[in-house]
């Protein structure tokens, strides 16, 4: 099969499953289907990767309804990447909201997975976008699918949250993304991603410096402040959804969306030439260090999350916008790791709700004994968000501390070191707590000492082979640092080659 | 044989069938012949565009006189389009109406009402082919006519006031229309449109052609329902039988917006009309408040049919934009928002009509809960919304691209800017609309309430679809606008 065929299937398979799905009246049966579409598009996301390690990169055009603005289709390292987690953590996440939604008995389940199924067809219509405004319809696809599933309860809060949701992510992406999209067209009179970027030459340091700001603002996924309210927000959503929000799609496919810009348009060296980065650097690294203040005082387990989720994806932002090899490398591995450990973290939350109808952390006292599974995972995904070894999170944050060396920003090595620090203040407790406290009186007496009461199954073995992926993927870090190598030399070379 | 008398087919069968349908006591019946007319004139136009493809004119002189005695049809890629909109849309409207009207009127009335509507359909066809300008001004006044003839049938009695507002508004365009006309055949003795294009740079500096212009300007204007002469359009809009306001939002500002392209680029030339008259002067600001608070006040219209008639006025304020920025893109965004918005406002409110048609009203709160118990037509509502948002893969954004990228090649930002704020307000109050027809409770006393009958679903679903398909493949709208501005600027400059 080629390249295209492959890339048009990795579309169409999520659709085509979403439609049966939904035409299936019998839950098994449907749930099966998912599955199954799931493990169809991974397998297909895998089959890409000879065609990009050897470098080819034709792009495949679906239409093109104005001269020289297609709707086209591209692989190329960073999207596949981002691809292969997003299909790899659909199956992951497909088990542990069949074991979820039935545990609960949630309503409207079918919806739900087609919703699911849809986002996810988005997810990796933005992966293999080959330009600019098709990854922008893709965006906007992602986001109209995933509102039913924010709103999914319907009640009063749902639609409160699911109205924040859509109105900061519809309004940052229409009003700066499609703003400084249309802008990049008419300086370049193309939106083609290029290695090496296309604006270098067509904008003074000035524009680059309000487009670049403007795109990252106007990716309102990549939860930025002020436009991050939308992530607590969305926090209503049954827990599945929150994993397919912080680490399988939504927040991923926003710093994704920052970082494929950061190098195919502007490119890192235009980037570091015209100091296009500086403002969106030092907002990221504020958001990073002000979510994690927020995240402390937080009792909401999963609104601690919601707000641990906003600072780590600024690490993303922080990288792509340091604009060298070393920051470059981190953003991507970031996306990846955090990916990892947040799932871990989300799947271990729906459990405990799952299991004991539980939601602030401090409830959770003594829970540790109870369901030691999912605290122990919980426990090696936060190390991994930390960035401890042996944990995959921890080549993430060295490889942004070297480009933050690199690049002489001590400033930003501080905020980044404290960061760290203030992760370990707000995660860690709540694992101290699972293991250290006592139950409480009452919930103790209920049961015997002793008994282990886990959430059912399916929502069990994604976690631990989750959290077993966090540790695998500090072992692989290499592998990986080796795959990005095309994308962070082709940077260099550019750089070379200009000077 | 039948290829060269097209110009004319298209014309006469709409212009002869209305009489004959007026004639016909049984409703059925006239619908019947009002939909073999109006299909078979689809059919004529779209004959004549594959002629004019790529930049062919066809002139034809009616009666066999030659010009500029005779009356002269000139029907070049600009005409064809809008003939394919008038007719094309027409067409789907009358589809839908036979189901629409059963439970709007008596059934006498309906082969007087069909008589009507093809009467204004003919004089909409027209304007658009005809060459001479004092026969632009006929037809304007048949099509004012039996619009008001359509209006003032609305089960509403407000209706009455609206189509009186109309009639008087209307008849002051027209007449300023007229002695626009007049003051140009004073100074060039002629009327045929070729001819006065020949003859008036000779007189730019005379007083009395500048008068004309001035007259036709604020005529014209007040036919498209340019801001701030838009008052007729809201009431029009709102009280005409539901199906009707589908036909008149699809087809009689856009050909009023055809005759001024018509006029000011061909008749008076760009050179006059911009260098001279700076008509960019009014256009450009008055378009942009029409634009802001068109959809300013859409937003907080509580009757849908309104919030419709109100986003009209802004996105005609698109178009006239378009013809003021005065570049290839600009013009080129109106051509082609011309034809798409006709058809998405076609389709919205024509699945408007179909919603009506089951829930009685067309109140915010009435239509609560509808994308459950209407699905079908509710989904092509979502998908005509989205075109009019200018959501990718839509027509919508196509023609909001090239307005956009119009401006930007000005090097005007704060305008990119000012509309991408206006795309916003337009998802605002589409987005109302979605949030009430999908996440508020059904009402009880609608639990009943079920798609509408195949026959308006049609119509609705192929509004949507083309509206998709237009957003994909542009080479029939955008493509062809493209030539068309080219060659409407390159004439003067």
């Amino acid at each position: 099969m080629t390249t295209s065929t492959l890339l048009i299937l990795s579309l169409v398979i999520p659709l085509i499953g979403g439609v049966l799905l939904s035409l299936q009246s019998n839950p098994n049966t449907r749930d099966t289907i998912s599955l199954v579409t799931a493990t169809l598009l991974f397998l297909v996301v895998l089959c890409i990767y000879p065609s990009v390690l050897s470098g080819s990169n034709e792009a495949f055009v679906l239409a093109e309804p104005i001269a020289g603005l297609a709707f086209s289709l591209k692989a190329e390292p960073l999207g596949l990447l981002f691809a292969t987690i997003a299909s790899g953590l659909w199956i992951l996440t497909t088990i542990y909201g069949m074991g979820y939604m039935r545990g609960n008995k949630e309503s409207h389940q079918t919806r739900f997975f087609l919703c699911f199924a849809l986002s996810i067809a988005g997810a990796m219509g933005i992966a293999f976008a080959g330009n600019l405004i098709t990854l922008f319809v893709f965006y906007e696809m992602l986001t109209i699918a995933t509102y039913p599933l924010v709103t999914h309860k319907g009640n009063e809060d749902a639609r409160r949250g699911g109205r924040v949701y859509l109105g900061i992510l519809m309004f940052t992406s229409i009003g700066f993304l499609l703003f400084a999209t249309l802008w990049t067209y008419n300086l370049t009179g193309t939106l083609d991603f290029k290695p090496g970027g296309i604006l270098e030459g067509y904008a003074t340091p000035t524009t680059a410096l309000i487009l670049l700001t403007l795109f990252a603002f106007g990716t309102g996924k990549a939860a930025l402040m002020p436009f991050h309210r939308w992530l607590p927000a969305a926090m209503v959503a049954p827990t599945p959804v929150s994993a397919l929000l912080h680490a399988v799609a939504v927040v991923k496919a926003g710093v994704f969306t920052v970082l494929k810009i950061t190098l195919y348009i502007f490119g890192t060296d235009f980037i570091a030439e015209t100091g296009a980065g500086t403002i969106i650097l030092w907002v990221a690294a504020f958001t990073l260090t002000a979510a994690s203040f927020i995240a402390l005082t937080k009792d909401n387990l999963k609104a601690r999350l919601a707000y641990s989720t906003v600072g780590q994806l600024s690490y993303v932002i922080v990288g792509a916008m340091l604009a060298n090899a070393a920051g470059i490398a981190g953003a991507a591995m970031q996306i990846a790791m955090h990916a990892m450990g947040k799932i871990t973290l989300f799947f271990c939350a729906g459990a405990i709700y799952v299991a004991t109808h539980k939601t602030l952390i401090s409830q959770l006292d003594g829970l540790g004994h109870r369901m030691p599974f999912t605290f122990a995972a919980f426990f090696i995904g936060s190390v991994s968000i930390i960035g401890l070894p042996p944990m995959g999170g921890a080549w993430s944050k060295w490889f942004l501390l070297m480009g933050a060396a690199d690049a002489q920003q001590w400033i930003l090595i501080g905020l980044l070191l404290l960061s760290s620090l203030l992760n370990i203040a707000y995660l860690m407790p709540i694992v101290g707590r699972g293991f250290f406290r006592p139950l409480p009186a009452e919930d103790a007496a209920q049961t015997p000492a002793g008994t282990i009461q886990e959430a059912p199954m399916n929502c069990v073995v994604p976690l631990c082979i989750t959290a077993a992926g966090c540790v695998v993927l500090f072992f692989y870090g290499g592998v990986i640092y080796d795959y990005l190598l095309p994308i962070l030399q082709t940077s260099e070379l550019a750089g070379t080659n200009s000077e | 044989m039948i290829e060269a008398q097209l110009p004319a087919i298209v014309l006469l069968l709409t212009l002869l069938a209305a009489p004959l349908c007026s004639m016909l006591h049984n409703g059925d019946d006239a619908w019947k012949l009002a939909m073999f007319a109006v299909w078979l004139s689809v059919a004529s136009a779209i004959g004549l565009m594959m002629q004019v493809w790529n930049g062919g004119t066809i002139s034809y002189q009616m009666g066999g006189w030659p010009p500029p005695w005779g009356i002269e049809v000139v029907i070049d890629e600009l005409t064809a389009l809008v003939l394919v909109l008038i007719t094309g849309f027409g067409a789907l409207v009358i589809s839908a109406l036979r189901e629409s009207l059963r439970t709007a009127m008596r059934s006498h009335r309906h082969s007087l009402y069909y008589a009507c509507f093809l009467l204004c359909m003919a004089a909409l066809i027209g304007i658009t082919i005809t060459g001479d300008a004092f026969n632009v001004f006929v037809f304007l006044e048949i099509s004012s006519l039996s619009t008001y003839a359509l209006i003032a049938r609305g089960r509403d009695r407000r209706a009455l006031v609206a189509a009186f507002r109309y009639l008087i508004m209307s008849t002051i365009g027209a007449t300023f229309i007229l002695i626009a006309i007049g003051f140009m055949y004073m100074v060039t003795g002629t009327l045929n449109m070729a001819d006065l294009a020949q003859r008036l740079p000779q007189h730019t500096d005379n007083r009395i052609v500048q008068a004309s212009f001035a007259f036709f300007t604020v005529g014209i204007a007040i036919k498209a329902a340019m801001f701030p002469l838009h008052y007729w359009l809201p009431g029009a809009y709102t009280y005409a039988p539901k199906a009707t306001t589908a036909f008149l939002a699809a087809t009689a500002t856009k050909v009023a917006l055809y005759v001024m392209i018509r006029f000011v680029f061909d008749v008076y030339g760009v050179e006059f009309s911009f260098n001279q008259m700076r008509l960019d002067l009014i256009l450009i600001p008055l378009s942009i408040a029409g634009i802001l608070y068109g959809a300013l006040t859409a937003v907080f219209q509580s009757d849908v049919k309104k919030l419709l008639a109100w986003s009209s006025v802004s996105q005609l304020g698109y178009m006239m934009l378009g013809i003021g920025l005065l570049n290839t893109n600009g013009l080129t965004a109106s051509i082609t928002h011309m034809f798409n918005h006709a058809m998405i406002k076609a389709g919205l409110f024509l699945a408007l009509a179909a919603m009506i048609y089951r829930v009685g009203t067309s109140q915010l709160r009435d239509l609560a809960g509808i994308g459950r118990t209407m699905p079908l037509t509710t989904a092509a509502f979502v998908i005509l919304g989205a075109g009019l948002v200018g959501v990718p893969l839509t027509a919508g954004f196509i023609s909001k691209w090239y307005l956009i990228t119009a401006a930007l090649d000005k090097g005007w930002l704060p305008l990119a800017v000012l509309l991408i704020i206006s795309s916003l307000m337009a998802l605002a109050y589409v987005a109302k609309i979605i949030d009430v027809a999908y996440f508020k409770p059904v009402p009880d006393n609608h639990q009943n309430v079920r798609d509408i009958p195949v026959s308006i679903l049609i119509p609705v679903w192929t509004f949507a679809l083309l509206t998709i398909y237009f957003g994909i493949d542009a080479r029939m709208t955008a493509d062809l606008a493209e030539r068309v501005a080219q060659t409407l600027l390159s004439v003067a400059s």
